[in-house]
């Protein structure tokens, strides 16, 4: 076998090369041709680089001058578990489901349907997708009938400790039929001194009134890439609910892609970005509005300490035929240190005339007059940082209507401004 | 009791307390009258310690404690309240969280145990009562969507519930009307007594008339240049602030 | 109510024409050779008959430009430009002379534009009414320029009492040689930008202003722009300097006549701003926008900047934007000095087949500096209309402030209304915001005027105009009733 290491887009489409004929679905020709043509894709355009306008802010040649391999065989059993948010748990480890370890009555997932979801494999055009229709191993493939709630289920994908940096790139299937309900909560975690890649992809159909509530907790160890992409398609009277709550991870990119194609459609996209010392996470929106009547509501906050880097980008797309559009973005960051940057690119693309589109977005440093005011009611300076700290952070989190998700979210956040606590302290 | 002795302070870089002398005796009251840009609004910062305002001289102690080197919630824990001209807004502070957590802080310094949510509302309902104030501020953030007349009552809700030994009230009556400012007075003067005392800062008569003070000081240009009872405060108001500074 | 009066006035006059500056002059001209290329060069300098130091340079940014590539980023499209097929010279054959002895065609032609060269005719009343900026109507000195050169420019000798330069440029690589070198690309350099390197090797004239210390300058500068000549590009070149505690409003304006063909207008501007010295420039950019169906008009590439090199130095840029096929430019603010101050405030209008991509970057360097930028965007027909906007604060612009309101208007369903903000804060105490926000005229305003009498067209002009009414209130008076008039005549036939 050769030694040579194979880095950045070559590596992966060396492996790639590799593995095919052991990918789930090998043998299907629709599945290996679609593969093949994300190769295609995925060679020609490899990994972004700085130049291209989406990835202006964000530099991946952390991930491309790395080497990593897609595991091969199921880890052993010393993966130690966080505590479930919810009865109903799905277990992912390096990308490959654990049935042993997950409580899900009806589970369903792509490898194991991998005959039945011809036709419902997309091939978006953006790199980092094609890497993951070209890789992808495992995933939920989640139908949910008509009518049906299908209540609260918890999606948790961890990380084995490992020697060499391993990459996994799951895909994961949602479809809500007519008015079905559906809401997910995604955990992603993983140890903090091993260095991996986590490239999931979310397909994302929500029928006719219809409504799913995708809460994501992105706590991937300290040495983690995690670069994950969205993209969602939203019919009339549907809903679509994203909650991000960027916490872990060295180099952060949430993609999330949404088309309102429905009349009355409506997306929230919301979350929140705390950052640490080394880390950099990139939020990137793209709201596509293309019927009319559909509301969107975006609010995104951004909280810097040490030498972090917050990036924002958020396009509002409103297509001729989407009058009466009704869109809304707002993003906003706290710096806490001197070191730390924030970017953001809100971006607003009109082409129909009777719309109601706006964007703000702020930068700046905790508010010296509010601080005085607490700290002359006689509240000390850490605890009124502190609790200004969370004033900022609430505005994000309080549109989650449900209690489960509500509670993960904020403890998430609690814990995250406790350790910063510990840090300066 | 506030005692104040030669006290200059400066603005960036611009003076603008020229030595203040001033005595507060435990349980009185004192009113600080005078123009605009006199100093009055500084002489409150300075005393609640806000940023940028920069004491170049003198001293300020309160019963016998050094005001001046200290964080501005230890001047709180000492019982210092400033009740301010422009209450900060704090979206997404509860009101409720924001004031507990503030009443708490000063129970700690006063070492009182700590109130729980419970305790605090029971305490809280019944003050909002007194102050005829809609229970629903409590769950409002901090002053966010207050009218000027509800950011005030606010601040005398807070120095209710934080019982402080000497309370500054930084020109409390502007913007309130008569029922406010009454509401607003009663509040204080529901405090007076042997261990409390105050500095009620105005522009004009119209609060001493509810809050009758036992001195009138007059500063004009960072100087205390008056000093009486309180019908100094209607002879003020009948012949304005003009004809000492020319004497 | 005397602003609804004087709106309907305006409205009145406006709706007689369409593009009514589209006439041509007829003159004897002398052109350079078709075609771009390294002697094209060196005929413009000869024509200038410029010293060496100035050919080497123009040669230096041709040589740089033969390895540059056409700008792809903007939201405008247009089929490529074939940079041969065009002349880089063109000027009247009589050349330029002292004011009294313009020739009359030109007099003419300036007069019909409703620009005045003659300075009697203000200095009358002014000279009696003393120095007095105050006193009667300020006169306006112009330097007038008719395709490739500055054809007359007013008021010098009065400027020049006062220590001020105001001349085209060309004169001032002779007169005053040591400025133009000091400061000719120290804002803009040659390899800057595509157009701006092209500009940098054929630029022809544009006006030269100098502000000396402590002066402030007692009348408006101004440049008029004229595009006459066919198949011709105009690329002027203005240098703005004003040194310590200087304050000076200058004036640009433009217009071309109606041609099928599109020309090229490739401009660069550059301003200095030293210690406490204030610049105010103001742009009515006018330029032929093509006609109903899209042909014809000019393409307006400019590069726009300005150094705030100075602490507590200010410079302000307002541009009222209704010509041009399409107009690519972003007047920009590099804050280096101390509690220096940036603004951009702008009105973009795109009818018709008219695209625009155009906004303001503000660089904060300097500690506690400050930028505010105003953008109204109006998109009609199929007008296309993006704001694309940079503001980055430095580690070292502690304190730094900026404060950003973008809002588009959007008259009909087949135009498009695109904001595209890049905010980079890499300093703690900074604080930024940024607002945008689209949305139409809506029934009930436009009913209610309709109600009180107005007709559907004079209703959106006054609804254009207040919409706008933030960044005209920055315009100097004069240009302010222009540029009303212009915002209406823009919008002709939109509605209905």
């Amino acid at each position: 076998m050769s030694q040579v290491v194979h880095t950045g887009a070559e590596g992966f489409l060396h492996r790639y090369e590799g593995l095919k004929d052991r990918l789930p679905g090998a043998r299907l020709p629709w599945l290996a041709a679609l593969r093949a043509k994300a190769a295609e894709s995925f060679r020609a355009q490899g990994f972004p680089t700085r130049r291209v306008e989406a990835w202006h802010y964000t530099d991946l040649r952390q991930v491309t001058q790395a080497s990593f391999d897609e595991a091969l065989t199921l880890v052993q059993d010393d993966i130690v578990l966080p505590k479930a948010h919810t009865a109903n748990r799905v277990v992912f480890v390096d990308g490959r489901l654990r049935s042993d370890l997950s409580s899900w009555p009806t589970m369903a997932t792509v490898a194991s349907q991998i005959g039945r979801i011809e036709g419902r494999v997309m091939l978006p055009e953006e790199p980092m997708a094609a890497l993951n229709t070209m890789l992808f191993e495992d995933g939920m493939l989640l139908n949910i009938p008509a009518g049906t709630d299908a209540g609260v289920l918890e999606i948790l994908s961890i990380a084995s400790a490992s020697a060499r940096p391993t990459a996994f790139h799951l895909r994961h299937i949602v479809r809500l039929h007519e008015g079905a309900k559906l809401t997910v909560l995604e955990v992603n975690q993983g140890p903090a001194a091993t260095r991996y890649l986590h490239n999931p992809v979310w397909q994302v159909e929500v029928g006719e009134g219809a409504s799913f509530t995708h809460a994501r907790l992105q706590q991937e160890g300290a040495l983690a890439f995690q670069l994950g992409s969205i993209y969602a398609t939203v019919a009339a009277g549907g809903t679509y609910d994203n909650f991000t709550l960027n916490a872990g991870g060295r180099l952060v990119r949430n993609e999330i892609h949404a088309t309102l194609t429905g009349t009355g459609a409506t997306c929230h996209m919301n979350g929140a970005q705390l950052l640490s010392d080394g880390q950099h996470a990139d939020t990137t929106t793209f709201l596509d509005h293309a019927a009319p009547g559909c509301a969107s509501r975006q609010t995104y906050k951004t909280v810097l300490t040490g030498k972090s880097r917050g990036v924002f980008q958020g396009k509002i797309l409103v297509r001729q035929a989407a009058q009466q559009t009704d869109g809304y973005q707002m993003n906003q960051a706290l710096l806490l240190s001197p070191d730390a940057e924030m970017d953001s690119k809100p971006q607003l693309e009109i082409y129909a005339d009777d719309v109601k589109c706006s964007h703000g977005a702020t930068v700046g440093e905790l508010d010296a007059d509010q601080l005085f005011y607490l700290r002359a009611r006689g509240i000390d300076e850490a605890t009124a940082r502190s609790m200004l700290v969370r004033a900022f952070l609430q505005e994000a989190v309080e549109g989650i209507a449900d209690e489960t998700l509500r509670d993960a979210l904020e403890s998430a956040v609690e814990g995250w401004w406790e350790h910063q606590g510990d840090r300066h302290s | 009791m506030l005692r104040i002795e030669g006290l200059t302070a400066e603005v960036d870089g611009k003076e603008i307390l020229k030595g203040i002398d001033l005595e507060v005796p435990t349980g009185e009251v004192h009113a600080i009258m005078g123009p605009n840009g006199s100093g009055k609004s500084t002489l409150s910062y300075v005393l609640a310690g806000r940023d940028g305002y920069e004491v170049t001289g003198g001293t300020a102690t309160f019963d016998g404690v050094d005001l001046l080197g200290k964080a501005p919630e230890e001047r709180a824990a000492l019982g210092v309240f400033l009740a301010f001209q422009y209450p900060v807004e704090l979206p997404g502070v509860g009101n409720a969280n924001f004031l507990r957590t503030a009443l708490n802080a000063v129970r700690r310094g006063r070492g009182e145990s700590e109130l729980d949510a419970m305790q605090f509302l029971k305490v809280a309902r019944a003050r909002m009562k007194e102050l005829s104030m809609p229970e629903d501020m409590l769950k409002r953030g901090v002053n966010v969507g207050f009218s000027g007349g509800e950011k005030k009552r606010n601040e005398v809700l807070q120095m209710a519930l934080l019982a402080p030994k000497l309370a500054i009230l930084d020109e409390t009556d502007s913007g309130l009307d008569i029922d406010a400012l009454k509401i607003a007075s009663d509040g204080v003067n529901a405090l007076r007594g042997p261990d409390f005392s105050a500095l009620v800062i105005t522009h004009y008569q119209r609060l001493l008339t509810y809050i009758v003070p036992d001195r009138v000081h007059v500063l004009m240009a960072g100087r205390i240049v008056r000093s009486g009872g309180k019908e100094l405060a209607l002879e003020l108001e009948a012949s304005g602030y003009g004809a000492p500074q020319a004497a | 109510m005397a602003a609804v009066t004087e709106t309907i006035e305006t409205v009145q006059a406006a709706t007689e024409g369409t593009y009514k500056w589209g006439f041509s002059t007829d003159i004897a001209m002398d052109y350079a050779p078709k075609g771009l290329n390294e002697d094209i060069v060196r005929f413009i300098s000869a024509k200038k008959n410029e010293p060496a130091w100035l050919l080497e340079w123009r040669l230096k940014a041709y040589a740089m430009w033969l390895k540059m590539e056409e700008p792809t980023w903007p939201s405008v499209h247009y089929p490529k430009i074939d940079f041969q097929d065009a002349f880089y010279y063109a000027a009247p054959k009589e050349g330029p002379k002292s004011l009294d002895e313009v020739d009359p065609e030109l007099l003419k032609t300036y007069a019909k534009l409703g620009i005045p060269l003659k300075e009697q005719a203000y200095l009358a009343g002014v000279e009696g009414a003393g120095d007095s900026p105050a006193d009667a109507r300020m006169p306006i000195a112009v330097d007038a320029v008719f395709d490739s050169v500055s054809v007359a420019t007013s008021y010098k000798e009065r400027l020049a009492k006062d220590g001020i330069i105001f001349c085209s440029i060309s004169e001032a690589v002779h007169e005053h040689p040591e400025l133009v070198k000091q400061y000719l690309g120290s804002v803009v350099p040659q390899g800057d930008n595509f157009y701006a390197c092209l500009n940098s090797a054929v630029f022809t004239d544009g006006s030269f202003v100098y502000i000396p210390k402590g002066v402030r300058c007692p009348m408006e500068l101004s440049t008029y722009f004229r595009i006459n000549a066919k198949s011709t590009g105009q690329f002027e070149r203005t240098l703005i300097i004003a040194d310590e505690g200087a304050v000076v409003s200058y004036l640009e304006g433009c217009t071309a006549p109606m041609r099928d063909e599109n020309q090229l207008h490739a401009a660069v501007v550059e301003l200095v701003a030293m210690d406490d010295a204030s610049i105010k420039y103001s742009t009515v950019q006018n330029w032929y926008p093509g006609d109903a169906e899209g042909k014809g008009g000019i393409y307006n590439f400019v590069t726009k900047r300005a150094q705030c090199r100075g602490k507590r130095s200010k410079v302000s840029w307002t541009q009222v934007e209704t010509g041009s096929a399409i107009t690519w430019k972003y007047p920009s603010c590099v804050l280096l000095g101390e509690d220096s101050v940036g603004e951009f405030y702008s009105v973009a209008i795109t009818n018709n087949y008219q695209q625009a991509d155009t906004g303001t970057k503000m660089i904060h360097v300097g500690a506690r500096t400050k930028s505010t930028i105003v953008s109204k965007g109006i998109s009609a027909g199929h007008g296309q209309n993006t704001y694309r906007g940079l503001v980055r604060v430095a580690p070292t612009a502690h304190g730094a402030r900026n404060f950003t309101q973008c809002d588009s208007l959007l008259i009909g369903d087949l135009c498009g209304a695109h904001t595209v903000p890049y905010i980079e804060n890499r300093c703690l105490t900074a604080k930024l915001e940024h607002e945008a926000t689209t949305s139409r005229i809506a029934e009930d305003q436009l009913f209610y005027c309709r109600q009180r009498g107005l007709t559907q067209e004079d209703a959106v002009g006054l609804i254009v105009n207040g919409f706008c009414r933030e960044v005209l209130k920055e315009l100097p008076m004069e240009f302010a009733v222009e540029a009303q008039k212009l915002l209406q005549i823009s919008l002709e036939g939109s509605v209905g």
